[in-house]
């Protein structure tokens, strides 16, 4: 049977996964549940290979010969890494999670918003099981192979529900750090995010995942956000793995009618990253748009796939996604525009823009329109460039030398994305990395 | 304007030179002085903007032989960026944005280099943001257009009066301005040229490249050179314009014809 070697690798994961302890009955009933049908779908799901369009070009097979152990010591960096990656904005509103565990010492969310719920599966208990039941693991785009491998082992998760009309003035962060120690087996670290904007809430919310160098480790992460009926999220995701981890990372966005999404999502660590984004615009005049900067170098990889799903009319989404590519690395874009045959009157636009710097450096692009209304607007585009001579000459003749001139348009290259980054912390700290990358 | 005896700034002899294969300049002579303003006009095609190209160091460009001296020394040896920290400044006619850098940190940054060039310490933004105010009055600019990026999302009369702008703070001893007037409504054009000529001293001279007569009703020339197919065919003062714009480029062609 096809499934057999997979299931070794299934089977070795789900063996990980701790009794759930932690939890009120009610809801470690429900997790269980959550937990057993994901490990079901499992059993018919084949781990992703190459043969796969949807993993064409990157190569994860490697995680198959791993041993894995979901526990890590903490590491004396800690502090640093918290310190250096939690955003001082949602100092009130901080959740780490270390290793894959809930850390209270790290975590600060005492000046929260009375009104807001935040906190994770086990603080929060059984006084938001509905909702739970309404909305964790019940996006449709978390039935793949890592998603489900996500739930079949859901222990914890971080939990934010903005009540309706609340407008939620600091942002959120939920950050996510890996400690991987010496040890004949690896880190696996399986975060989970469900994020809850009811009816015409505001929030801002940061994801960040960090982790130091010492050691490789693999991290799988779901995050589910809800948008209801006239609510405004803006998401940022931070990508900032070790160069020696393996990071896969769902993101699945469920949008009602008149809301709006807005995400920007940097990938600049990981040996390999896998970055899926899917947005379902389940109602009409949804608003959604989409940023992604991949800054690799060396022998990076980082594959994002992003769909966006436009359901019903008067759905409009904007997507802007850019590589830079040097060393040996190899960055992957594939961005879907569904447009179903009731979406009539959507108006999406969709920029993919990529920078290689270096030779060897490599990037796949594709943008993939799937269109079944028939009165829309569908504008989509791919570059792929070395910076251009012109450009270059027109700064030396400004009296800058060549080599800052590459510089600076490769800085301003990463910073038309980072721009889009509402949380001035997180802007001037990505800023800052790019500047450090493009100094002579 | 013309000076006695002043110093000669630009001196280009027997100048040819490719692009992509295809001879552009045929043996083009030019000499400039201090206080001088030329104008080079003549019809498309005639190596013009091939001309401008060459002497700020465009990398496609190929001199194939003849010579440039600027103040004396060769200019073909220099990089771009030398160049322009020696005081050789190129307008564009079509100025580049540059998204996600901003016109004050460009222009900043612009600026420091000339700066270290000269062997100055380099302005802080404290520095620069007192330098830059009475710039941007020279060319009627709002600061506002410090925040923005460069020239993203400018008008084209905008872009014109940025790099003017730019021409102001790094204070050229040669400012080559190439088709400065293309796109531009009289305002803008009386603004950019008010610029030019308020930057003019007896120690610069400037090189005014254009198709049309227009621009150099506000920008008065010296000199006013004809070119074609790739050199300097004839040489007047500024009522040649006149005669250019009543008579159009054929008359010279047909001139030339009869004098070979």
């Amino acid at each position: 049977m096809a499934i057999q070697v997979t299931e070794k690798f299934v089977s070795q994961i789900v063996d990980l996964r701790s009794a759930i302890t932690n939890l009120t009955k009610d809801t470690s009933e429900f997790v269980s549940e959550l937990r057993q049908i994901a490990s079901d779908r499992l059993s018919t799901l084949s781990f992703p290979t190459t043969k796969d369009e949807e993993w064409k070009y990157t190569d994860v097979s490697s995680l198959k010969k791993l041993t894995f152990t979901a526990q890590s010591a903490i590491s004396e960096d800690i502090e640093a890494l918290i310190a250096k990656h939690s955003a001082p904005e949602a100092s009130d509103n901080l959740i780490v999670f270390v290793n894959g565990q809930y850390s209270e010492q790290f975590s600060n969310i005492t000046g929260a918003a009375p009104e807001l719920v935040i906190g994770t599966l086990a603080t929060l208990g059984d006084r938001i099981l509905p909702k739970l039941r309404s909305h964790l693991a019940q996006h449709p785009d978390t039935n793949d192979y890592f998603a489900s491998l996500n739930t079949a082992c859901m222990e914890d998760v971080a939990i934010a529900i903005v009540p309706k009309n609340l407008v939620v003035e600091k942002p959120i962060q939920f950050l996510f750090v890996a400690t991987p120690q010496l040890s004949a087996a690896t880190l696996l670290t399986q975060p989970r995010c469900l994020v809850i904007a009811e009816a015409h809430s505001n929030l801002t919310f940061i994801q960040t995942f960090v982790g130091n160098d010492d050691q490789p480790y693999f991290s799988n992460t779901v995050t589910e956000v809800w948008l209801a009926e006239g609510a405004q999220v803006n998401h940022t995701e931070v990508q900032w793995q070790s160069d020696r981890a393996v990071h896969i990372n769902t993101t699945a966005i469920a949008q009602a009618r008149n809301s709006v999404y807005k995400n920007q999502s940097i990938s600049l660590g990981a040996k390999i990253s896998r970055q899926n984004s899917v947005v379902h615009q389940m109602a009409e005049q949804t608003e959604t748009s989409l940023t992604g900067l991949a800054f690799i170098d060396g022998e990076q990889m980082a594959d994002t796939h992003s769909v966006i799903a436009h359901n019903y009319p008067h759905g409009s989404s904007k997507q802007l996604h850019k590589c830079i590519a040097d060393g040996r690395s190899h960055a992957i874009f594939n961005g879907k525009i569904q447009v179903s045959k009731l979406a009539q009157q959507t108006d999406s636009a969709q920029l993919s823009r990529n920078l290689l710097l270096s030779g060897k450096a490599r990037v796949d692009t594709k943008p993939q329109l799937e269109i079944f209304a028939d009165n829309v607007k569908c504008a989509h585009g791919a570059t792929v460039s070395q910076l251009e001579a012109e450009e270059i000459f027109y700064l030396q003749s400004r009296a800058i030398d060549a080599e800052s001139a590459v510089n600076l348009l490769t800085y301003a290259f990463a910073t038309e994305a980072i721009a889009q980054i509402p949380i001035l912390s997180v802007r001037r700290s990505l800023s800052d990395f790019v500047l450090e990358k493009t100094k002579a | 304007m013309i000076v006695e005896n002043s110093e000669v700034i630009l001196s280009v002899k027997n100048l040819t030179a490719e692009v992509g294969g295809v001879e552009i300049l045929k043996g083009l002579d030019l000499e400039i002085k201090a206080g001088e303003v030329h104008a080079i006009m003549g019809p498309n095609g005639s190596g013009k903007s091939t001309f401008s190209k060459v002497l700020a160091g465009h990398p496609a460009y190929t001199v194939t032989g003849g010579e440039i001296l600027y103040k004396g020394k060769n200019l073909l040896d220099l990089e771009p960026e030398i160049r322009a920290r020696e005081g050789i400044f190129l307008a564009f006619q079509y100025p580049l944005e540059i998204p996600g850098v901003t016109n004050s940190d460009f222009l900043r940054l612009s600026y420091n280099n000339l700066r270290k060039h000269k062997g100055l310490e380099e302005f802080d933004l404290i520095d620069f943001d007192d330098f830059i105010q009475e710039k941007l009055e020279i060319v009627e600019m709002n600061p506002s257009f410090l925040s923005r990026s460069v020239n993203e999302g400018f008008s084209g009369g905008e872009k014109k009066r940025n790099e003017i702008l730019q021409m102001a703070i790094l204070d050229p001893t040669l400012a080559i301005l190439d088709e400065t007037d293309s796109g531009l409504d009289i305002d803008a054009l009386r603004i950019v040229a008010g610029g030019v000529n308020k930057l003019s001293t007896p120690d610069n001279s400037s090189l005014v490249i254009t198709h049309y007569q227009r621009l150099l009703n506000y920008i008065i020339p010296d000199f006013i050179h004809v070119m074609e197919n790739g050199k300097i065919i004839l040489t007047g003062d500024k009522n040649l314009a006149l005669e250019l714009e009543e008579k159009g480029y054929d008359w010279l062609k047909e001139e030339e014809a009869i004098a070979a």
